[in-house]
């Protein structure tokens, strides 16, 4: 089981960096997905069975889709992807890189040194995930919901006129 | 059964994976794919609750990844109809298209 975390923990981050090089925005989504997908192998072998379904049925099936649709909706074609391509020169991306690895390396110092063990290797139940949900963090659970609501009519009012524009379908 | 893993193995990875989409906000032009990155960052934060969830045997972490994933569903519906109204205004993905404020 360690093994297969580590197996996934790697393909998460090769698809990732993956995730950020690809030129075309339809091979980034499917990247990313691959990399969502590897974290939900890394929630189940850490004992975390309820957020590993979160993120297949959630993350990777109802967000990315939305992704999926709006890609297609635009209709992007290979001149858009050129046009990334020319962007992803190292002059673009050498200095953000150096800012990034310097993040890491602070991180990684910082960890290394935290002398923190192994974990335990017991799951925590979705019984006590939901226990917890709807006993101390209630008034939050109705706050996500109330945050929900404001997505979905900022979602409706902001996209409102764009089906007009694509010839009244 | 499940994976006994050292604590700075764990959060390194949810460190890499943060980095990773830290530089794609950075280095991208197209803006679904800045999305995308926030998304990973998102992902990466909720790795980071949840290990640590998993190490002291608590449910608190997953309790916050669902807090992490209602806040990201929330910003990725209006961010991806802003998408589509920045299409629809200036006919490009770009970001540098829409760096004035009255376009």
């Amino acid at each position: 089981m360690t093994v297969i975390f580590y197996i996934s923990a790697a393909l998460a981050v090769v698809a990732a960096i993956l995730t950020i090089t690809r030129a075309n925005a339809v091979h980034s989504l499917l990247y990313f997905i691959c990399s969502l997908l590897a974290t939900a192998v890394m929630f189940f072998v850490l004992g975390a069975p309820f957020v590993a379904a979160l993120v297949v049925i959630i993350n990777a099936g109802a967000i990315m889709v939305l992704f999926v649709f709006v890609v297609m909706m635009l209709n992007l074609g290979p001149q858009t992807a050129e046009r990334e391509r020319t962007w992803l020169r190292p002059r673009t991306w050498i200095g953000p890189v150096l800012i990034s690895a310097l993040l890491i390396v602070e991180l990684v110092y910082a960890l290394v040194y935290s002398r923190a063990g192994d974990t335990v290797g017991k799951a925590v139940e979705p019984a006590a995930v939901g226990v917890a949900l709807f006993g101390p963090y209630l008034l939050a659970v109705e706050l996500a919901s109330m945050l929900l609501l404001a997505g979905l009519l900022g979602a409706y009012h902001l996209g409102r006129g764009v089906l007009k524009f694509r010839g009244g379908r | 059964m499940t994976a006994i893993v050292p604590v700075p193995v764990g959060l390194t990875v949810a460190a890499l994976l943060f980095c990773i989409g830290l530089i794609g906000v950075l280095v991208r032009r197209n803006i679904i794919v800045i999305l995308l990155s926030i998304e990973m960052m998102f992902n990466a934060c909720g790795l980071a609750f949840v290990f640590a969830g998993s190490y002291w045997l608590q449910p608190d972490g997953q309790v916050m990844y669902f807090f992490i994933l209602t806040v990201a569903a929330a910003e990725v519906s209006v961010g991806l109809s802003l998408v589509l109204q920045m299409y629809r205004q200036f006919g490009s993905l770009d970001v540098n298209t829409i760096n004035r404020m009255r376009g």
